[in-house]
Order: structure tokens, then sequence, then C-alpha cells
């Protein structure tokens, strides 16, 4: 057990938690941040994925404690004052979901991908993205919502 | 009032009752038969819904329309489909609706959301309840004015007389009002050439509370208080328990642990030290010798599960057959495949003064709610059932496991307790889509009539069994087995391997034939909704100038199951030196009546297809012994965005016909034709679905 504070939306939460416990459970079941959700629990579908320090990470994967000190940004994080980022506009516009269930990670994945490539290829995309799975199979969707996404950044309408 | 309407609409004391609850305003209710809708004299609460009643349509002071229905949104995009069917007949904007679903204290009884069912039975029935809304505001508006009815226009929420200079809402005049109403019957429904929110691609009703996590899964919800649970789970199917040994799970701290008969859960301030205690109970399980992956298909037909009776029976297929120019005899397979929806089942339990609230992902809410009464010996009024929208289902989510252990552990630890299950409970304890075998002899005459078709399907199911082909003698007859592992309902059920064994069959008959895949079929299909999705797919395609080589592979397929039709071309690639195949374009043309909302269609057919090449590459369950041998995503491949080719989706919409469900026979199509596309390519015969566990054609 250890205490230590979590970064997470320009918020600091102080969190005790059993070492072991991921980052993922802390955020659902301790800090209430439900946006971020449980798949597989083995890194292999990416519902979970979150961006520390900018890059996408499998929260299920990593421990809370090993994730102090860096910055944490959740879909919760992603609107700022009522305005939606460009990639959550770009999956709105798609409708590139059926559940929903998948959508928090795909927007991570899609938001970490698009802040270091800003326009990537489809084959870039798919090699990124690879890593998150959308049992509905809305693949060609989300396909189309990043570089929807892409384009609207690129087109300085944000 | 027209006489129809005098004749039909009934006030009832009780929904008056709710209708309080809702604060006044209009109450439709929509009843089978004016008979039944007299008959209403019992509560209105929870169980005791009057199951006379599909649905209501409630328009309060606001202008606001609240639909109730037990319909549960599980991604197939139903929360926004039905609304724009009642704005279309109640001639209100969409967004002025809300549908509230699968609340088992606030809508009325529903058997649940499966087999493809809401567009085709509950999108007419809250139609029906729309018009006669409508029909009722006119006429009040009419009374209000003294003018003739049929002289106004509703439009927009809104009644407006003939010169245009006096209008009134619907708010306004349901304002202070408590009426009660409840219409049978069929009032005429607006054209689909005519619908102006209907029809239209409406997004998604609730899409932004998606893109910023707000929206609430199942598993998402938390209670004040709240604890979590976790359940102990046997070594594997039909294990006994030997001993079990609890201390060192009640050692960690705020663990309580539960026994009650066989089953064995905990309860711990957090969800981390939940799944730990469950994993420090030592239990010793025996289990029975049981059937493997190994010699599956030979068990399944040695093992029937009761008699059974041809499905569908004509002339002499023995006679037929020995007569026929071309004659096969083939024999196919399918393994069990897991749903493996990406929300696990989950269920949050809540017990107030004798009363349980569950909220939990389940497509049946008063299905669970049953389980739930039966399991605590409740009376239907104390168990409430609550569905959020959730991380889908494809038929995998009927039963209320997670909902019975939560409450289990919730009135023991007399607090709300949440229990998710992980992946691996999903893979091990939830139940499968069935493994089976199909066994076909055909036969065609040397001019590519079919002449003899007999059919038998062991185990797998007798969904979309019967041949669209026309064929003077047939024999059709699926056998139940008993399944060696936990079997169910599936996104499109048995229509998918049954429509791979006829699709396969078919085409090679073609082949064996010497004539294209797409004439031989054209020749032997008479109908035309499947005729035109055939031509609209082969023509998008190209299939006339599609060459296959060793290298490329173009097949196609086609089949119709619960008033959907589907045809579906692939074209594959094999790597010269891996062997392994890779799906490069896909094109699938649906039919299935007149649209509601094309994009949500669209979504819907082409997410089946996506979701389909899993089972028809890659995805099978494991098995031995009792247990399940890849319970991990990391075991058990679903297709991901490298696995999608590039689609092509054609609507056929048919304004004259009504709209059938669409959420399900859009799978059928893809596995036979990318079967075929292999053999094309390769000339090799694959008749066992997944079609490349192991990722090539060719064993090397
Ligand atoms: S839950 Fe983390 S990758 Fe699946
Ligand atoms: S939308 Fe359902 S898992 Fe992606």
């Amino acid at each position: 057990m250890s205490k230590f504070l979590l970064h997470i939306n320009g918020q600091d939460h102080s969190v005790q938690a059993p070492d072991e416990e991921s980052l993922l459970s802390v955020l659902r079941n301790r800090l209430a941040l439900t946006g971020t959700k449980y798949g597989c629990g083995e890194g292999q579908c990416g519902a979970c994925t979150v961006l520390m320090d900018g890059a996408a990470t499998r929260s299920c994967q990593i421990p809370a404690a090993a994730a102090a000190g860096a910055k944490i940004t959740t879909i919760e994080g992603l609107e700022r004052q009522g305005r939606l980022t460009p990639v959550q506009d770009a999956f709105l516009e798609e409708g590139a979901y059926q559940c929903g269930y998948c959508t928090s990670g795909m927007i991570m994945s899609a938001s970490a991908l698009l802040h270091d490539n800003h326009s990537p290829t489809d084959e870039q995309i798919v090699t990124a993205m690879n890593g998150n799975v959308c049992r509905c199979g809305t693949y060609p969707r989300i396909l189309a919502a990043i570089k929807r996404a892409a384009s609207l950044s690129a087109g300085g309408t944000r | 009032m027209t006489t129809r309407e005098t004749a039909s609409l009934q006030i009832s004391v009780d929904r008056r009752g709710f209708l309080k609850l809702l604060g006044g305003g209009l109450l439709v209710c929509l009843s089978p038969s004016s008979a039944l809708a007299q008959e209403s004299g019992r509560g209105f609460r929870g169980h005791e819904l009057p199951n006379d009643v599909s649905a209501w349509i409630h328009i309060g002071a606001d202008g606001r329309v609240k639909v109730f229905t037990g319909k549960v949104e599980v991604g197939q995009n139903i929360r926004t489909s039905l609304a724009q069917a009642v704005a279309e007949e109640l001639r209100v904007p969409f967004e002025s609706i809300t549908m509230v679903m699968g609340d088992t204290d606030l809508v009325p009884w529903d058997m649940g959301t499966f087999g493809s069912r809401t567009t085709p039975t509950m999108s007419p029935q809250l139609r029906n309840m729309a018009v006669a809304a409508r029909e009722l505001l006119v006429e009040a508006a009419a009374k209000r004015w003294n003018i003739d009815p049929s002289k106004l226009t509703a439009s927009a929420g809104k009644i407006t007389t003939p010169d245009g200079q006096k209008f009134i809402t619907y708010g306004n005049l349901t304002r202070g009002e408590d009426l009660v109403k409840s219409a049978p019957g069929d009032p005429p429904l607006t054209p689909a050439t005519e619908w102006k929110i209907a029809g239209t691609p409406v997004p998604k009703a609730n899409g932004h509370d998606f893109v910023t996590g707000k929206h609430q899964f199942p598993s998402d919800i938390v209670r004040p208080g709240m604890a979590f649970g976790a359940v102990l789970r046997p070594e594997g199917y039909n294990a006994k328990l030997d001993s079990i040994e609890t201390t060192a799970a009640e050692k960690l701290p705020g663990v309580k642990v539960i026994r009650d008969g066989d089953f064995t859960g905990v309860v711990a301030e957090d969800a981390f030290t939940a799944h730990q205690a469950v994993e420090a109970i030592k239990a010793k399980w025996t289990m029975p010798s049981q059937p493997s992956n190994q010699g599956l298909f030979d068990y399944l037909k040695a093992n029937p599960d009761g008699e059974s009776k041809p499905d569908h029976q004509s002339g002499s297929v023995a006679d037929a057959y020995s007569s026929g120019d071309v004659k096969l005899e083939s024999r196919y397979t399918t393994e069990y495949i897991a749903h493996t929806p990406l929300e696990p089942r989950a269920a949050v339990a809540e017990w107030n003064d004798g009363k349980l609230t569950v909220w939990t992902g389940t497509q049946r809410p008063f299905g669970v709610h049953e389980e739930l009464m039966q399991t605590f010996k409740l009376s239907p009024k104390q168990v409430r059932v609550i569905q959020p929208d959730m991380g889908s289902g494809y038929g995998g989510k009927h039963t209320g496991e997670a909902a019975i252990e939560a409450a289990r552990l919730a009135r023991a630890a007399g607090k709300p307790v949440k229990v998710v299950w992980t992946r691996e409970e999903e893979f091990t304890c939830a139940y499968f889509r069935p493994a089976g075998l199909v066994e076909i002899k055909s036969a065609a005459r040397k001019d590519g009539t079919l002449v003899s078709w007999e059919f038998h399907n062991y185990n797998s199911g007798p969904a979309g069994i019967e041949t669209p082909y026309e064929t003077p003698n047939q024999l059709i007859q699926f056998h139940p087995s008993k399944s060696p592992l936990r079997q169910g309902s599936y996104r499109g059920l048995a229509a998918t391997f049954n429509h791979f064994a006829r699709e396969s069959q078919i085409d090679e008959m073609a082949h064996a034939l010497h004539m294209d895949p797409v004439a031989f079929r054209l020749k032997n299909i008479s109908n035309p909704r499947l005729r035109a999705v055939v031509r609209a797919a082969a023509e998008k395609f190209e299939w006339d100038s599609a060459k296959s080589s060793p290298e490329r592979g173009f097949g196609l397929s086609c089949g119709t199951d619960k008033g959907g039709f589907v045809a579906t071309c692939a074209e594959i690639a094999v790597n010269p030196s891996t062997k392994n195949v890779k799906v490069q374009r896909a094109v699938q043309a649906w039919e299935c009546g007149a649209i509601v909302n094309p994009d949500g269609l669209r979504n819907q057919v082409q997410g089946a297809l996506v979701q389909g090449i899993g089972g028809a590459l890659f995805e099978r369950i494991l098995f031995s012994n009792g247990r399940i041998e890849n319970p991990h995503l990391s075991k058990y491949r679903v297709p991901r965005f490298s696995d999608t080719p590039q689609i092509d989706i054609i609507l056929l919409d048919r304004k004259d016909l009504p709209s059938a469900g669409a959420g399900e026979t859009g799978i059928v199509g893809i596995a036979p034709a990318i079967g075929n596309a292999i053999f094309a390519a390769t000339g090799t015969r694959l008749r066992h679905m997944p079609l490349t566990p192991e990722d090539n054609v060719v064993k090397s």
C-alpha cells in the first residue's frame, strides 16, 4: 500500500492504493473517472488508453503508483470550456461508433497519433491503432474520423 | 372524434396514476385489441405493468415527448431510429423526443431485444401510438377553434389553421390536461415515400456523451457507499467442489467472504482487493472427463438431444440425387466462438427496504427481473432492473448472472455492490455460439438446374437453414445435440454457419458445372429481392471482370434471413510465400424494406461484416476436458484495423416494403464469400470455420 499524487486532467488527486493496483483500476474504482474503460486487462484491446505525458498508454498495464509525477489525460479531460477537440468532433461527425464502449480508448489513441503525426497515411493509422479493438466493427468509420480530425486540425479550425 | 377513436380509446384509472407521476399531459398507450384495453384494473408499477400494452408515449405541457419501451440500446442504434419513427408520425422535431428504455419500473413488459425484432414489431407499434396521439391533438385543436379537423395541419409540434393564421403547440394543448388514451389497431401510417424524419441519417441520439466519456455504461455505475464484489469460479465445466479454504482471503483488509450453497464470493472496499481475495481462496475441484475440440464434430453427431423432424421436406431427395448429372456430398464444420462484447457483464445491486434495484447490461431486462424474483423469492414490485445503454451484446447478454451475483453479495454485505466480470470470466462463464456440423448432398442437371438438396445441421441451429434456391426435392433438418460447452444466442444465430455451408456448396456446384457462380445462382433463385442484391453487389464489385489468380481470389455469396437480403463479394490476397490470406476488399449489398436511418443501417451492415471476418477466419474457442484454453484476447483473435478490408456497402431502399431489422443478417455473407474467393485463388476448398485459424490456407 502506498500513498501518492496523481496529476489527472490538470488536477491533483491524492491516492492510496496497493503497489500493484493498475492505473485503470484506480481511475475507475477509486476516482470514479469511469470514462476510461476496462476491456481485457492484458494490454490487448486499448479500451483503457490514457495519455501519459502525451503518449498513449494502456492504463491496465501500469501500476498507478508508477504514474505518479506524470501528466495524465483521460477522455474526461479533453473537452475544454464546452469545446470538443477535433478528434472528438470528427468521431461525432463520422458517427464512428455503435455501442461506444471502445470510443474513449479510440479517441485517446487517435489523439496521441495526431499529436505526433499531423497527417498520417491510412497505413500509419492502421499501425498506430491496431492495438485498439472495436468489437462492433466500426473500424472504417474510425479511420475516416481520424482523417477528418487531421484535416480539421490542419484547416486551422481550432 | 372519429368512430374508430371513440370505439377504441379507453381510460384507465391506473394509467392516470402513472400520468400523475409524469406531471399530467397526454399519455397514449397501444393495445392489441380494444377488448384487452378495457381490462386495465391492474397496478401500473413494477412487474404489474399490464402485458396488453407494449409501449406508451407521453406528451408534457412543455411539448417534450417521452417514449417508454422495454427495448434496449446495445449499439444497434434503436434509441435513435425508434425516436425517428415517433417524430415522423407525431410530427414533432426529433430533438423533442426522449426515449425511456429498459427500466422495468417505468416501461411496459417486453420479452427482450434480440432476433432483429425491434424494427419490424416495436417500431410499427410506436408509430401507431404516435398517429393516435396526433389525431387526438388535432381533434382537440379543432374543438377549441370550432373547425373541421381535416382542415388542420400538424407539423413541428404544433397544429395550424388552413390560412396559417392561428397555431397551437402540442404542449399548450396538453397543459393542465390529464388525458390517458389507449388506442388499438392500424391507423394509416405515413408511407415511407413521404417520410421527412424517418428515412434520414439522424446522428446517434446522445453521441456527445460517448465522445466525452460521460455516458455511464452498466460497468460505470457508482452508488453511494458502494463496495466491490468478485466471485470464485469453478475450475471448469461440471467441476465439483471438494474443499475450500477461505481464511487467507478473510484476513485481507475489509474483506467479507460470502458462501451460499455452491456460490462463494467476496466483498471488499475496492475492486483490487476483492479480486485479490478471490485469488487467495484455496479451492479443490474434481472434474469429470469431458469432450475436447478433438473429435468434437463426431461427438455432436453421435449425441442427439431429443428427436427432431425435418424443417423442410419436398419430393424425394434420394431419387433426385441419384438421377442428377453433377453430384456433390460434403461436410462442413464450425467451432464454438465467443461474443466477446468489449464491455464484459457487469451489475450494481442495491437493496433498500426489501426492494432490490440492479443496474446491469442485458438484452432482456424483464428476463433478468424474473431471474432475480425467483432467486431471491421477491414479488415483482420488489425488483427493479435498469439497463443503461451498454457495451453491446451480440446475443451474448440474455442472462442475468452478474445481476444475481451482485444482488447476492449486496444483500450479505448490507450495501450496494458492483460486480464486473473479467475478460477471462467472459470467456469461461458465459455462453458461446454453438459449434456445429453440416452435411450436404446436392445434385444438379447439366444445364445448371438444381434438382436435389439434402442438408443436415447438427447442433449449430435452425436459423437460416432453409434454402432460397428453387429445388424441387429437398430434405432440410436440424438435429439438436448435447453440447459439451454452454451455448446460446449469437448475432444471426446459426444463419452464419448455415449460409457458410450452403453458399460454399452452391459455389462448388457452380464450379463443377463450369458455370459462373453468379449466373448459377441467378438461374436457381426466383426471389426478386435476393436477385436484386446479388445483381447490385456483383455490379459494384465488377464481378464480370474479376478473374482470380493463385494470388488473388474473388468470391461471392448471398442469402436471406429475418427479412433481410444480403449479397457479399470478397477479394482476397494470398501471400505467395506464407500463404496467409488477407481480405482486401468487400462489397455488400443489403435490402430490408424501407430504410429508417440510412446512416445507422450502413453502420450496422458494415459492422456485421467486420465482425463476421473474425468467425470466418480465426475466432475459435479451444477447450479440453471442460477447460477453456484460450480465455484471453491474446489467445482469442478478434478482427482489428489491420484485418478490415476496403468495404463498400450498397443499401437498396424499398420504400414500398415494411422495414425489417438489420442488426444480424449482415453477418452471414462474408465467411462464404471469403471461402469461395480462397477456392477461386488456390483450388483449395475450406469447409471449416474458422477458415484460416493458423493464418495460412495451405499447411506448409
Ligand atoms: S483493458 Fe487495457 S488494453 Fe484492454
Ligand atoms: S462501438 Fe462497440 S466496441 Fe466499438
